[in-house]
């Protein structure tokens, strides 16, 4: 194992400024270890020459004093990111090839303050899925496995990839996207952080759409400093998102060891499901004594809506993806099949190039958008979710933040759950309300479950409070001292 | 007086709505800062939102939001402090996202109304239901090769302002004097060049018959008809189609039909069949469009004087005919010369000036008013040589040929050419003792009792002056003379 | 409210995803399962409630009317599979 690959972000910042290493070992560290763990399908595409392009040229502004605030630090960018002249597809047949003459705003920040990309990580096709297993490229195995037992689980999803990057140390970090639960789930069957920013806070401009009222681009990495450190570069105000929120960024990363004295905790009584893995429930109580012995003050809420909101969700998402997925008909770029005429060269392309989930996803949103229906499916879906936001709204006037498990299981087999899609969308079931109602949230890892895999506790806070989310994350990794390492490295 | 068809199992009369989607004047596009300039090469006035490009995002532009308020202003219509973006759903290949870009149920703009001048001089008001802005589409080639289309996206995102009407018109006179005047308005207020040929603006006809008195019948839409004439030929095709079908026994079908100007028939369109579930939603990219009050209020103060007020003025203020006003008031352009020139003027001599001499000299030489040879001061001046006696009006008639041709000052032309009017009754008496010396035998006549020789007389007077003694005093001296 | 094969193919043809004929009863069951599932949304008392517009509560930001943004030609016809004189190129569409 390579000392360089342990480091955290802020430990690497400083290594490189005090020239314990150069930017260009750095790199190279992180080029090995991502050869080595080609097996876990991280990567859908490697760019290793452009990242030692990158790492000289790091070293130079190092030397001359204007380093970045990322100077150096090596990332695995999600492939739903659009990065100028470098596959950017979606993991989707129908994008295969597409090299965008565009850079997304958030990894154009990245780069701006000198960060170096790794590659495009692997992820669910157009985000639409909770395992990474429906990648055109194929599914990416979770780095981590109960032991002995020789058997592959998925990382979750969709950010599938970006959390094995970090969890793997194929990167020190990653980019990924969050619309249900996408980062925020995988950061918790890998055992790293992963962080969902408000709805606005960074800006969607250049990220392949998806479900545009919930899609947000946030950090994946190893520690919650690290996260907030990624934040401070990946948020702003961006006039070219009619979404994006122009409100200051503020320093993420100061007081993050400040505790959680005074602070009001909310503990959601929906989410205590009925057959709720004791493992989970655990868990969740352990988190609750933490807070308690910090001396906050932990409460009991109430969510009265929780148990919609992934119908909801259901409903809202699908539907704006079936709007957002139609201009993927072979005309101006991806995949072209030949038809009897134009509306059958649309009709082969797509079904040639979308996958099953998409294409189910694609054909429920039409359906619940079109004549007829739209009123009692669509219209009563987004009425829901404005009660779902209210929920939320009245919580917060009794309390400051909201703990709760990120996900109802440990990560899974890889072929598991997938006889009904309902049983893979379960998987979302802790992540998604606070996604409609554009809220923070921040997975931690903060336990093993009895096969030895992590398990994460979430944290939702208040619109663009990100500062309360970050130190109640901080102070659960503190109190979690998780420090477990994925099989695949040796753990 | 109404238009009726006469058929053979008795009346109908005509139902008729129009659609007209206007392109606004801007020089970017509606949500992306692509230029809009016309006619350039294809592919190049395009912005990878425009395109509908992976990951790119609408963001509105605010003179396009500005110019709809103007226009439903200027309709004297509602504006809707909070309007709402939809997204339209279908595939075609000049819509690159898929959908575009519309408003649905709740337009930027209400219920308004239009004026309208008929031929036999009465007045009607045709109402607006609602004026929305919604993206163009780029543009389909289908004739440059066999079994292919080319699709040029330069237009796609436009801003155009779809302006419905509701079906308020009875004739197609009717619905070509709404489309004339909703041009001149649009371009008053400057949000339109109402430029047909070019088709920034454009119109989709709704056609139905009845027979007096009956509900409304099953209307058939005629799209993309780019010219007024075209409006009112098709009207008249499609009516006369539909009485055939009713009165052959069968029913009309809800059509969506194109007008082949060639023919001048209306057709059937083949390809909008599931045209009809577009599964319109909110657009989640963009928010509602929200708007003070106070801020509509200072666009109104900030319009021009508009065609119908224009016009009533003129009527009070220079004593003109409604015809008149309302020929002057078509063209902003020529209502603001007319102006210039009546001030301190007689304005029926004005007005006669303009739209006579002057508009029929611009119309021959193929020129607009914006482009005269001639300005409203030169013109202006030129009447006053008609009113100070300088001029009889025939020969200000040369005068201003020549002004016309050479863009020069009436004064300085009377100047070059001698051209003044001679009034000078001395003068006169001069060239008719010359004329009667020369013909002798024509007095004898006259003053035998040939008092039609009057004329005679006039005209070899005007003859010997070349035209410039002054007609009235000819009259009277020669009166004087013959009479001695 | 049932999803059948008619619907499957009418909305199939809405999306213009083809659809083997193998595959309509496996997707329209799938399609029924979610809109099942979803169904219990009515059970929401919704009466008065607006639906949500939009998550975050900003006006709808404008830009000025400034040509500013256009792309390369060859930019944006590079990722096209057909293209022809600055054009990009179709099958035929019937009018």
């Amino acid at each position: 194992m390579n000392k360089l690959t342990d480091l955290t972000i802020a430990r690497a910042l400083s290594g490189l400024k005090s020239k314990e290493f150069s930017a260009i070992e750095l790199t190279k560290a992180y080029i090995s270890s991502a050869e080595a763990s080609r097996e876990l399908n991280i990567y859908v595409e490697e760019t290793f020459d452009i990242a030692l392009q990158r790492a000289t040229l790091s070293d130079k502004k190092l030397k001359s004093g204007d380093a970045g605030s990322l100077e150096g630090i090596p990332v695995a960018v999600k492939d739903l990111f659009c990065t100028r002249g470098i596959h950017s597809a979606a993991c989707s047949k129908v994008l295969n090839g597409f090299k965008p003459p565009y850079e997304s705003a958030v990894t154009e920040k990245l780069w701006d303050s000198g960060a170096i990309l790794i590659g495009k990580a692997n992820m669910d096709e157009f985000a639409m899925g909770s395992s990474n297993t429906t990648s055109y490229y194929g599914s990416v195995t979770n780095p981590w496995s109960p032991k002995g037992a020789g058997k592959k689980l998925v990382p979750g999803g969709s950010s599938g990839g970006s959390a094995a990057a970090v969890s793997a140390r194929a990167a020190l970090a990653a980019t990924g996207t969050d619309t249900g639960g996408s980062i925020r789930q995988p950061a918790s069957f890998c055992g790293v952080v992963g962080l969902k920013p408000t709805y606005g806070r960074c800006s969607r401009w250049g990220i392949i759409a998806f479900a545009s009222s919930l899609d947000q681009a946030g950090p994946i990495t190893r520690t919650v400093e690290d996260a907030a450190l990624m934040l401070n570069v990946m948020a702003g105000y961006d006039p070219k998102d009619s979404t994006s929120v122009n409100k200051p960024v503020p320093n993420y990363a100061l007081n993050l060891n400040q505790g959680v004295k005074g602070l009001r905790v909310g503990i959601p009584g929906e989410y205590q499901m009925d057959g709720m893995s004791p493992e989970i429930k655990q868990l969740w109580d352990k988190g609750i004594e933490w807070f308690k012995n910090g001396g906050a003050e932990v409460k009991d809420i109430s969510l009265p809506h929780t148990k919609y909101a992934l119908p909801t969700y259901y409903i809202v998402a699908p539907a704006e993806a079936s709007s957002n997925l139609a201009r993927y008909d072979g005309v101006r770029f991806g995949l072209r099949k030949s038809g009897d005429d134009l509306q059958d060269m649309y009709s082969k392309s797509r079904a040639e190039g979308f996958g099953e989930e998409v294409k189910r996803r694609v054909l429920i949103g039409t359906y619940v958008l079109s004549a007829g229906y739209y009123d009692a499916y669509y219209l009563q879906a987004q009425r829901v979710r404005t009660r779902i936001a209210e929920d939320f709204k009245q919580a917060f006037s009794n309390v400051d933040v909201i703990l709760t498990p990120t996900a109802p299981s440990a990560a899974f087999e890889v072929g598991a759950n997938m006889d009904d899609p309902i049983s893979m969308y379960l998987n979302d079931i802790f992540t998604v309300p606070a996604s409609l109602a554009g809220l923070p949230g921040i997975s931690v890892p903060a336990g093993l479950s009895s096969e030895g895999l992590p398990l994460g506790l979430q944290i939702i806070g208040e619109p663009f409070n990100e500062h309360n989310v970050l130190t109640s994350g901080k102070f659960i990794e503190t109190a979690a001292n998780f420090d477990s390492l994925p099989q695949y490295i040796g753990g | 007086m109404s238009y009726i068809i006469q058929g053979e199992t008795g009346d109908f009369e005509l139902v008729i709505g129009l659609e007209v989607h206007a392109q606004v004047s801007s020089k970017a596009k509606l949500f992306s800062g692509a230029p809009t300039d016309f006619g350039a090469e294809p592919n190049t006035q395009v912005s990878f939102i425009d395109a509908g490009m992976p990951g790119m995002l609408p963001v509105i532009n605010e003179l396009a939001v500005e110019q709809a308020v103007r226009t439903g202003l200027a309709l004297n219509a509602q504006i809707n402090l909070t309007s709402i973006f939809d997204r339209k759903n279908y595939f075609y290949p000049d819509l690159p996202c898929g959908y575009q870009i519309s408003q649905y149920l709740d337009p930027i703009v209400g219920e308004g109304v239009v004026e309208i001048d008929l031929k036999d001089g009465s007045s009607r008001s045709i109402g607006i239901e609602r004026l929305h802005l919604e993206m163009d589409a780029g543009k389909s080639i289908h004739d440059l090769r066999p079994n292919v289309t080319h699709v040029d996206l330069n237009r796609s995102g436009i801003a155009l302002m779809e302006i419905v009407s509701k079906p308020d018109m009875r004739s197609p006179e009717e619905a070509g004097l709404y489309v004339r005047k909703l041009r001149t308005i649009l371009r008053y207020v400057g949000s339109c060049d109402g430029n047909m040929e070019q088709g920034s603006m454009r119109c989709d006809v709704n056609v139905s018959v009845r027979r007096p008195g009956e509900e409304y019948g099953t209307r058939c839409e005629i799209k993309n008809v780019n010219s007024v004439r075209f409006v009112m030929r098709a009207i008249e095709y499609e009516s006369q189609r539909q009485v055939n079908i009713i009165e052959g026994g069968n029913k009309v079908d809800q059509e969506t039909r194109l007008f082949d100007s060639q023919k001048g028939e209306t057709r059937p369109m083949r390809s909008k069949e599931e045209a009809h579930d577009y599964r319109y939603f909110p657009d989640p990219d963009l928010l509602p469009l929200k708007f003070e009050q106070s801020w509509v209020d200072n666009i109104k103060t900030s319009l021009p004087e508009l065609p119908d007020s224009l016009k009533s003025r003129f009527i009070k203020q220079y004593g003109i005919s409604s015809y008149d006003s309302g020929v002057l008031v078509g063209e902003q352009d020529s209502a603001i010369y007319f102006e210039s020139v009546a001030n301190g003027r007689d304005g029926k001599l004005a007005a006669n000036w303009v739209t006579g001499e002057l508009f029929g000299a611009l119309n021959k030489a193929g020129l607009d008013i914006s482009s005269t040879p001639v300005s409203a001061v030169q013109l202006g001046g030129l009447i006053d040589r008609i009113s100070d006696g300088t001029l009889s009006g025939r020969l200000a008639k040369e005068v201003f040929e020549l002004m016309f041709e050479s863009g020069r000052n009436a004064d300085e032309i009377i100047e070059e050419k001698g051209l003044k009017q001679v009034t000078d009754e001395q003068a006169i008496l001069d060239i008719i003792d010359k004329v009667f010396s020369l013909n002798p035998d024509k007095v004898e006549e006259y003053q035998s009792g040939k008092v039609k020789l009057m004329g005679w007389f006039v005209g070899q007077v005007m003859q010997a002056s070349q035209g410039k003694a002054n007609p009235a005093a000819v009259n009277k001296v020669l009166k004087e003379k013959l009479t001695d | 409210m049932a999803i059948d094969k008619a619907t499957v193919l009418r909305i199939s043809r809405l999306a213009r995803i083809h659809l083997a004929e193998g595959e309509i009863d496996t997707v329209a069951k799938e399609l029924n399962g979610i809109i099942q599932w979803v169904e219990q949304l009515k059970e929401v008392d919704t009466e008065s409630i607006e639906p949500m517009t939009s998550v975050v509560e900003i006006e709808l930001p404008k830009r000025e009317d400034i040509p500013d943004d256009v792309a390369n030609q060859k930019e944006l016809l590079s990722n096209s599979p057909s293209t022809e004189d600055g054009f990009f190129v179709v099958p035929k569409v019937v009018e």
